[in-house]
C-alpha cells in the first residue's frame, strides 16, 4: 500500500510534466494539423535556458531565496523559449503552410535534429547537473516495514503550478477573443480569415503558448531531476506526444489526462514489473489504445469526408 | 514581411527597421545558449562562463544576412517571379530526363574503377566504402521505404525496426548456426517481411499521423527490446564478430585459402570492399527493378490509387487492408535485405545503429526526393548522406579555425539544418513530377501541384 501511494505521487508529478508538454503538441496539431516533432527539443532547450538563468541568479547575482530564484527562472525561460518557438514557426513551418501534408512534418524532424545538435555543440554533450533544490519533504505515513510515503515540496510545487496554469489556460481558450480565434482557425482557416481572424498571428500565438507551457515543464524537469542533457528532448517529447494521442489529439483536457496516465503507467510499471521495459509499456499502451480507440479517450471521432 | 517588397527599389528606412528587429530577435534567441556556456570546474561543480564575442558574431552575421536579403535577394526574387511564368518543363529537361537514368546506372557500375584510377588502392577503400557503400545502403532503404511512403502513401516512422530485424536475423543466425550470407539474405528478408505483416496487421486501420505515431512506437519498442533482451541480443554491447560474406565460400582474408591467395593476387582489403559494393549495388537494383515492375501490376496500381484517395479505393472494391499490408511487407523485406547486408559489412551491430534518427533520415530522404520518384530518392540520398560524409573530410578547415576545430561535430547540426532548408526550397521534393504508370497515348509527367495527396 505504501509503495502504491508513493508511486501514485511520483506518477502524478511525472504526468504533470508530460501533460504540459502534451498540450503543446495537441494545440499545434489542432490548429494546423501538424505533428510538431521539434516540440520535445523545444522543451529541452527551455530546460537549458532555465539552467543558465538559474546559474546566473545563484552564482553571479547571489540570490539566496529559492522561491524568488525559481520565479524569475520560470519567467525568463517562458519568455525566451516562446521567442525560440516563434522564430522556429516563422522560419521553418510558415513557408510550408498550405503545402502538402508531409512537408511541415519533415521540416519539424529536421528542426528537431538541428536543435538537439545545436545545444550539444553550444553547451557540450555532458549531463548538466545542479545541486538539489527544495529537499524538504512531508512524511505522510510511516509504513510498518519502515517504508515512508513522502511528498516533497518540489512535487507540491509542480502540482500547484500545473493546476494554476491549466486553469489560466482553460480560461484563455474558452473565454477570450484569442481562444475564440484559435478555435475558429482549428475548424476552418479560410473561413476564419474571411471573417477577419488573422490566421498567421493566431498560429504564431499558439506556438508561443505551446512553448511557454513547455518552458514551465522544462523548468520543473530541471528542478525535479536536477540534471539535463541535450538528448533529453527526444524521449519526453515522444512520450508527451503519446500522451496527447492517448487523450485524443486536439483535445486539451485529453492532453492532460493522457499525460497523467502515461506518467502513472510508467512509474507503476517501473515499480511493479521492470524498469527496463517502462518505455515499452508506455508505447505498447499507445499502440493498443490506437487500435481499439483511434480517436483517443476524449477526442472527437474522425469523420471521413469525401 | 518580405512578400510585398516592391520590385523597383527597396525602401531603405523599412529595411533598416527590419534589420534592427532581426538583430534584436537574434540577440534574444542566442543570448542564453551562445552568450553563456556551462562547464564543470576543477571541483566538478557546474560553472558559468560568457562568450560575448561569439554572440556578437552570431547577431552580426544574421543581421547582415537579413540586410543582404532585403537589399539584394528579395528584389531579385520579385523580379524573377514577375518575368518567368510557370509552364511546361523545357525540351532540354525532358531530353535530359530520358538519359539520366542509363547514365547514372553506368556511372555507379564503373564508380569503383574511376575511384581506383584517381586515388590508388588506399584511397579507393575509403571512397568506395564511405561514399559508395554507405550511400547505396541509404538509396536501397530509401527505395524500400518509397514503396510504403511514396507509392502507398502510408507514413512509416518506424522503418528502421525492419532494418534492425534484418541485421539481427543475419547476425544471430550466422553466428549461432554458421549459415552463409547468401543463404541468410532471403531469410532475413522473409523474417523482416513477416514482422512487417505482424506489426502492420493491427495498425493499418489507422490513417495518416496516427499510423505514423504507432509505427514510431513500434520502432522504439523493437529498439528497446534489442537493448533489454540481453541473453539474446547482448544489449548495448551489441554483437561482434559477425561472419563476413564469402566469395562462393572463399573468405576475403590474408590466409592461404583467402581470396587473394587463391586467385594469385596480392592481399589488400580492397577486394572485400569491391565485393560488398557490388552486392549492395545488385540489391539496390533489385529493389528498383521490383518496384518498377510492381507498379505495373494490379497491386502497384492499387497502392498508388490508395495514396491518392482511400475512400474511392474502397468504393471501387479494392481490399485496402491487404493492399496496405503488401506495401508494408514489401518495404519491410527490402529493409531486411539492407539490414543483413549492413550487419555483414560492419561485422558488428548494436542498438545504437537503429535509433529513431535513422528512421527520420530515411523518411527525409524519401520526402526530399519527391515521394514516389526513384531518381529523386537516389539524388536525395546522395545529397544527404554524401553531404554528411564529406564533412568528415574537411580537415583543411582546421587550418582556418585552429586545431581544436572539429568539423565532424557539426555533421548532424548541418544535416538537420539542410533538411529544413531543402524542405522550404522544394516542399514537394527534388523531383516533384509524377510519372503515370497508365496512360492513353503518350506519357506526360504530371506537375506535383496538380497531384492530390490522400490521407493514407
Amino acid at each position: 500500500m505504501e509503495v502504491f501511494l508513493q508511486q501514485l505521487i511520483n506518477g502524478l508529478t511525472l504526468g504533470s510534466i508530460y501533460g504540459l508538454i502534451a498540450i503543446g503538441y495537441t494545440m499545434v496539431y489542432g490548429i494546423i494539423g501538424m505533428v510538431n516533432f521539434a516540440h520535445g527539443d523545444v522543451f529541452m532547450v527551455s530546460a537549458f535556458i532555465a539552467l543558465i538563468a538559474y546559474l546566473i541568479l545563484t552564482l553571479w547575482l547571489g540570490v539566496t531565496s529559492m522561491v524568488l530564484a525559481l520565479f524569475i527562472v520560470l519567467i525568463v525561460a517562458m519568455a525566451l523559449t516562446s521567442l525560440v518557438n516563434w522564430a522556429i514557426e516563422r522560419a521553418a513551418y510558415r513557408p510550408l503552410r498550405g503545402s502538402f501534408r508531409l512537408a511541415p512534418l519533415i521540416s519539424a524532424i529536421g528542426m528537431s535534429i538541428f536543435l538537439s545538435n545545436f545545444v550539444q555543440v553550444a553547451q557540450g554533450p555532458r549531463n548538466k547537473s545542479i545541486p538539489p533544490l527544495f529537499r524538504d519533504v512531508i512524511v505522510l505515513t510511516t509504513g510498518e516495514t519502515g517504508y515512508d510515503v513522502v511528498l516533497s515540496y518540489k512535487q507540491i510545487a509542480i502540482w500547484v503550478l500545473t493546476a494554476v496554469l491549466l486553469v489560466a489556460f482553460w480560461f484563455l481558450v474558452t473565454r477570450t477573443a484569442l481562444g475564440r480565434a484559435q478555435r475558429a482557425c482549428e475548424q476552418d482557416q479560410k473561413m476564419a480569415a474571411l471573417l477577419g481572424v488573422d490566421v498567421d498571428q493566431t498560429v504564431s500565438i499558439t506556438f508561443v503558448i505551446a512553448a511557454a507551457l513547455a518552458a514551465v515543464a522544462g523548468t520543473m524537469y530541471l528542478m525535479y531531476y536536477g540534471t539535463v542533457s541535450f538528448y533529453d528532448g527526444f524521449v519526453p517529447g515522444i512520450k508527451a506526444f503519446t500522451a496527447a494521442v492517448l487523450g485524443g489529439i486536439g483535445s486539451l483536457p485529453g492532453a492532460v489526462l493522457g499525460g497523467l496516465l502515461i506518467g502513472l503507467i510508467e512509474t507503476f510499471w517501473s515499480a511493479y514489473f521492470s524498469i527496463d521495459y517502462k518505455d515499452v509499456a508506455a508505447f505498447s499502451i499507445l499502440a493498443i489504445v490506437m487500435i481499439f480507440l483511434p480517436q483517443g479517450i476524449l477526442g472527437r471521432p474522425d469523420v471521413e469526408k469525401v | 514581411m518580405s512578400a510585398d517588397v516592391p520590385a523597383s527599389r527597396p525602401d531603405l528606412p523599412r529595411v533598416l527597421r527590419e534589420a534592427g528587429w532581426t538583430a534584436l530577435i537574434a540577440f534574444g534567441l542566442f543570448l542564453p545558449l551562445i552568450g553563456f556556456v556551462t562547464y564543470q570546474d576543477q571541483s566538478n561543480q557546474i560553472a558559468l562562463g560568457t562568450r560575448w564575442g561569439l554572440l556578437a558574431a552570431f547577431v552580426a552575421v544574421i543581421t547582415l544576412g537579413r540586410l543582404a536579403y532585403s537589399l539584394v535577394l528579395a528584389p531579385h526574387l520579385a523580379r524573377a517571379a514577375a518575368t518567368t511564368a510557370r509552364g511546361e518543363p523545357s525540351a532540354l529537361r525532358t531530353e535530359l530526363a530520358k538519359w539520366i537514368a542509363p547514365f547514372a546506372i553506368g556511372f555507379v557500375v564503373v564508380y569503383p574503377v574511376i575511384v581506383l584510377a584517381i586515388t590508388g588502392i588506399g584511397g579507393a577503400v575509403k571512397w568506395v566504402d564511405n561514399f559508395g557503400i554507405q550511400i547505396l545502403i541509404y538509396v536501397m532503404l530509401g527505395w524500400g521505404l518509397n514503396i510504403v511512403v511514396g507509392l502507398a502513401g502510408l507514413l512509416d516512422l518506424g522503418y528502421v525496426a525492419f532494418y534492425a530485424v534484418g541485421a539481427y536475423s543475419y547476425a544471430l543466425l550466422a553466428k549461432n548456426f554458421g549459415l552463409g550470407f547468401f543463404m541468410l539474405l532471403p531469410l532475413a528478408g522473409i523474417l523482416a517481411a513477416f514482422w512487417g505483416i505482424l506489426l502492420g496487421f493491427p495498425v493499418l486501420r489507422l490513417r495518416g499521423d496516427y499510423l505514423a505515431i504507432v509505427t514510431l512506437a513500434f520502432g522504439e519498442i523493437v529498439r528497446l527490446i534489442l537493448i533489454n533482451w540481453v541473453p539474446v541480443t547482448n544489449g548495448y554491447a551489441g554483437i561482434g564478430g559477425i561472419p563476413r560474406p564469402t566469395f562462393f565460400g572463399i573468405p576475403f582474408n590474408a590466409n592461404d585459402d583467402g581470396f587473394a591467395a587463391v586467385f594469385g593476387l596480392e592481399f589488400t582489403p580492397l577486394y572485400r570492399t569491391l565485393f560488398l559494393y557490388y552486392i549492395i549495388l545488385a540489391l539496390a537494383f533489385l529493389t528498383a527493378f521490383v518496384t518498377l515492375r510492381l507498379r505495373r501490376l494490379p497491386v502497384g496500381r492499387a497502392w498508388e490509387a490508395l495514396r491518392e484517395d482511400e475512400i474511392a479505393c474502397r468504393s471501387l472494391g479494392i481490399n485496402t487492408t491487404n493492399t496496405k499490408l503488401t506495401a508494408f511487407a514489401m518495404g519491410a523485406m527490402f529493409a531486411g535485405f539492407a539490414g543483413s547486408f549492413f550487419a555483414a559489412r560492419q561485422g558488428f551491430i548494436s542498438p545504437e545503429s537503429f535509433t529513431f534518427l535513422e528512421s527520420a533520415t530515411i523518411v527525409a530522404i524519401v520526402v526530399l526526393g519527391g515521394m514516389g520518384s526513384m531518381l529523386g530518392v537516389a539524388i536525395a540520398a546522395i545529397v544527404m548522406i554524401g553531404g554528411t560524409e564529406i564533412l568528415r573530410e574537411l580537415d583543411f578547415l582546421k587550418q582556418i579555425f585552429g586545431e581544436t576545430f572539429d568539423p565532424t561535430q557539426y555533421r548532424m547540426l548541418i544535416f538537420g539544418f539542410a533538411i529544413v532548408l531543402l524542405m522550404i526550397w522544394r516542399p514537394r521534393g527534388l523531383i516533384a513530377t509524377r510519372a503515370p504508370s497508365v496512360f492513353l497515348k503518350e506519357r506526360t509527367a504530371i506537375p506535383a501541384d496538380l497531384a492530390k495527396e490522400g490521407h493514407g
